[in-house]
């Protein structure tokens, strides 16, 4: 590694951790923004004024807003995440379950959806125009616009209800063996895997493609390459780039957006907490997990950035 | 069968966006014997490569062969599978293209590209075709044969990567190299080496080849029968100097005459009583690119200490080769790129480096012209908006009178007016070059700087555009500068030319008599690398004084 790529790097990372503190500030600002006085909820419609006034000044909410924001950025950096408003309970042990079971579900679905996105992006590319490419383009179009939940209730009510392979619910916490967890991960990686395919299929393809287009990629043909070999020696490095970043926002997707998914089957991760949360004002809960969803993002679109980065032959040496 | 090539009646159609069928290779026949090299000559369109790329049985996304046939060493390629074609490629028939630059793959080293015909086919075992490689490396002159493979493309010039593409094409010990238009993107000085290396690999290997270009001076040096070609359609052929001395049909006389330009008669001097400061003076002027350091210097210096004078009612030629600063002096002249020192006089007055800080009538007496009409005007823009924004910007016309205006820009560089409906993408190149200085022209300038805009046009049309600008320059008292890399076109236009060279303006001639007042190394260099119509002048180089001294040690740091 020479010096321009690891400045580059190390640039790129600093972008990064600028991002997350402006984040930070914005997240703060939006749960602020919430209509509603907590100590008011929390204390239920009997409470008399003085004890919403003494339960306010005892959570600190009187204070000027930066000196709040001050105090919790203070305390995310030290690992404290605060106190549950709802439950009183640490933020991080509610989190900590529910944050393994998502990515546990995350994980399984990037291992499954990620190649097979990458295979069928890059076949497709390769016999452009064929039957075989019209085909799979009109399945992944045909995903594209049909909306997650739909998805998820028709998968619940063919396997589920009609065939009975496979429990409605997923309760990854009960699963004792390789098969159960089979069972239990199917359907919502079966939901997930056709959201976040489609999109890095067609980013897949229309990246190969672009740079089938290049005079190099001739130049092999003139020499005798075969269509194979044409597009993974010789077109594929050169769209390494893009296709990192489609895979990145595809898989950034699996940590936040996966709400429908969760509820519909019932499944014990962060994006539900966190809606459990916005419906008790419960404000270090909805913090944390807006910012957990946020670092996992710009980890990806990072690593994706570097990749790209030390897949560019100009910088090697 | 004895002709290694034997093309006969072939067609090749293709399918335009709009789904209309199109034939662009209208019935061509030609052969090539064993170890003859047949060069492929005419303008952008004509088809040569097509029919070129055809030798390899392949046609372009969108062409397909419609008829004929073309034979190869006994195999007619149009009819065989795409699997036998691929075990044809590399093996029988290889290809040199035209950039090599962009044929090299940015992500693999440049050894691995050599030797990878003898991997695709399975010719011989790597270690023995490295040895292969480096053995072509040095029989084409390259530096450092035995570690210029190591590199990636980028960290090699683009002669040296047009030589390396020759010895990718070799590898496979082929019986048919084509070569299409391998020397156009190089500058001339390097354009001598490479031809000198093909010819001599050619020579010693007993190979057939097809040559396509559109230089008859560089086709002269290597082909030994030349094949014209218009519109799909073979007009002439015959051997080299059959063509060179004796053409019969008018199309390649055109093409021979666009090869003779008339000398422009310089312009003498205005003598009168009180002296006329120059249309335009440049005095000592640095510029570059970069932090400024101390010196107040920027750290990429592109021009150091350039002076040039520009005459009422004469022009100016810049020439050099590419990077020499002739483009960025231009984009100083304008304002574009600021200098660091120096000084820039329009009719004897001062002007602001900066163009912000120019006045709206110093901006509107000096008016560039860009080299690529193609990017320079707006695609969604009608040809009539794109001359009428001047109009308002500089005149503030309005209305009737500025539609009578854009009538009359278009009528002055002879275009009909009704073109001011069209998109520029309607455009043939010429009309579009035409279209850009009509728009210089719409300021009423009195200094006019041309940057190299001829260069991407065919040698017939370069004949028609200088002739127009000499016809406005007598109505409307223009003065030119005229920046270009090819010598012909600038005597054709020019009184005096200043020869640039690494930022530095290295002699200030009259253009007529260039060849006999040239004193400088650097342009004898130059002059003597402009390729002759002379079959035997890349020969006869060897024995040129002001190549072999100046020449050989410049160059080789160059290329």
């Amino acid at each position: 590694m020479n010096s321009q790529i690891r400045s580059l790097i190390l640039a790129r990372l600093g972008i990064a951790v600028i991002t997350l503190i402006i984040v930070s500030f914005i997240v703060f600002a939006a749960t602020e923004m919430l209509p509603g006085d907590i100590a008011q909820i929390l204390l239920g419609q009997a409470a008399t004024p003085e004890a919403v006034a003494g339960l306010r000044e005892a959570m600190g909410l009187n204070d000027p807003a930066f000196l709040r924001f001050l105090r919790w950025m203070g305390g995310l950096l030290q690992g404290d995440l605060g106190k549950s408003y709802a439950n009183n309970m640490q933020v991080a042990d509610l989190i900590g379950g529910r944050l393994a079971n998502t990515l546990q579900l995350a994980a399984v679905t990037a291992l499954f959806s990620v190649p097979v996105a990458l295979f069928l992006g890059i076949t497709t590319a390769m016999y452009q125009g064929s039957i075989y490419d019209r085909a799979v383009n009109f399945m992944v179009i045909g995903v594209i616009s049909v909306p997650e939940f739909m998805i998820a209730t028709l998968a619940v009510l063919v396997f589920a209800v009609w065939l009975q392979w496979l429990p409605a619910l997923s309760f990854a916490n009960d699963v004792k063996s390789f098969w159960e967890l089979l069972r239990a991960y199917a359907m919502p990686v079966i939901t997930l895997s056709f959201v976040i395919s489609a999109q890095m299929i067609r980013m897949t393809r229309a990246a190969v493609i672009s740079t089938l287009g290049a005079p190099y990629v001739e130049m092999a043909l003139l020499k005798g390459a075969s269509r194979p070999r044409m597009v993974l020696r010789h077109a594929l490095p050169n769209a390494v780039g893009p296709i990192v970043n489609a895979v990145a926002l595809s898989l950034s997707y699996l940590l936040g957006g996966v709400i429908i998914v969760e509820t519909v089957f019932n499944y014990p991760g962060i994006a539900k907490l966190m809606v459990d949360a916005v419906a008790t004002r419960d404000l270090p809960l909805i913090q944390t997990c807006a910012m957990i969803f946020c670092l996992g993002y710009l980890i990806l679109i990072t690593l994706a950035d570097i990749i790209a980065i030390l897949s560019n032959p100009r910088l090697r040496k | 069968m004895s002709n290694l090539v034997e093309i006969r009646d072939l067609r090749i159609g293709a399918r335009t966006d709009s789904g209309r069928e199109v034939e662009i290779i209208k019935g061509v026949s030609l052969d090539v014997a064993q170890g003859e090299i047949v060069a492929l000559i005419g303008e952008s369109g004509s088809g040569k490569t097509t029919i070129a790329l055809s030798l390899m049985g392949h046609a372009r996304p969108g062409c397909y062969f419609a008829g004929g046939s073309v034979t190869v060493a006994g195999r007619n390629m149009t009819a065989l599978r795409e699997s036998e074609r691929a075990k044809l490629r590399g093996t029988d028939v290889a290809y040199i293209p035209q950039s090599a630059a962009a044929a090299f793959n940015p992500a693999i080293r440049l050894i691995d590209q050599v030797i990878e015909v003898a991997k695709i086919h399975n010719l011989m075992p790597l270690a023995e075709a490295r040895v292969k490689a480096v053995e072509l490396f040095r029989a084409l002159a390259l530096p450092d044969p035995d570690t210029i493979g190591e590199r990636y493309p980028h960290q090699v010039s683009g002669g040296q990567l047009q030589r390396l593409s020759a010895a990718m094409a070799l590898i496979g010990g082929p019986k048919l190299v084509i070569f299409d238009e391998p020397t156009t993107a190089l500058d001339v000085t390097t354009q001598i080496e490479v031809l000198r290396a093909f010819k001599s690999v050619m020579k010693a290997g007993g190979m057939g080849g097809v040559y396509v270009s559109h230089d008859l001076a560089v086709v002269a040096q290597i082909a030994d029968r030349i094949v014209v070609l218009r519109g799909g359609e073979v007009q002439e052929e015959g051997t080299t100097a059959a063509i060179l001395d004796n053409a019969q049909h008018p199309y390649t006389r055109d093409l021979l005459a666009a090869f003779h330009p008339v000398t422009h008669a310089a312009v003498a001097l205005a003598e009168s009583a009180t002296p006329i400061p120059p249309a335009l003076e440049v005095r000592g002027i640095f510029a570059g690119y970069g932090p400024i350091d101390a010196d107040g210097l920027p750290l990429k210096q592109v021009l150091k200490d350039v002076s040039c004078k520009l005459e009422k009612g004469r022009n100016l030629g810049v020439i050099g080769e590419s990077g020499c600063g002739k483009s960025t002096l231009a984009r100083v002249i304008a304002g574009l790129v600021p200098p660091a020192k120096g000084q820039i006089l329009l009719n004897g007055k001062e002007m602001a480096g900066d163009l912000k800080k120019r006045s709206k009538e110093e901006l509107r007496r000096l008016q560039i012209v860009f080299q690529l009409a193609d990017t320079a005007l707006n695609p969604s823009t009608p040809i009539g908006e794109i001359l009428g924004r001047p109009l308002t910007f500089y005149h503030g016309m309005k209305g009737a009178t500025r539609d009578a205006r854009v009538a009359e820009l278009l009528d002055m560089v002879h275009l009909p007016k009704t073109m001011r409906h069209r998109l520029p993408s309607e455009l043939s190149g010429g009309q579009k070059q035409r279209v850009n200085l009509a728009r210089g022209l719409a300021a009423n300038p009195e200094v006019i700087l041309c940057d190299e805009i001829t260069s991407a046009l065919d040698a017939v049309v370069v004949a028609a555009v200088i002739e127009l600008l000499k016809e406005l320059q007598r109505e409307l008292q223009l003065s030119y500068v005229f920046i270009s890399h090819d010598l012909a076109t600038v005597q054709a236009i020019c009184d005096d030319v200043i020869v640039m060279n690494g930022g530095v303006n290295v002699e200030t001639l009259p253009a007529a008599d260039i060849m006999a007042r040239a004193e400088h190394p650097y342009t004898r260099l130059l002059l003597a690398s402009v390729p002759k119509l002379d079959p035997a002048w890349l020969d006869s180089l060897a024995d040129d004084p002001a190549f072999e001294r100046a020449g050989r040690s410049s160059l080789l740091a160059q290329v």
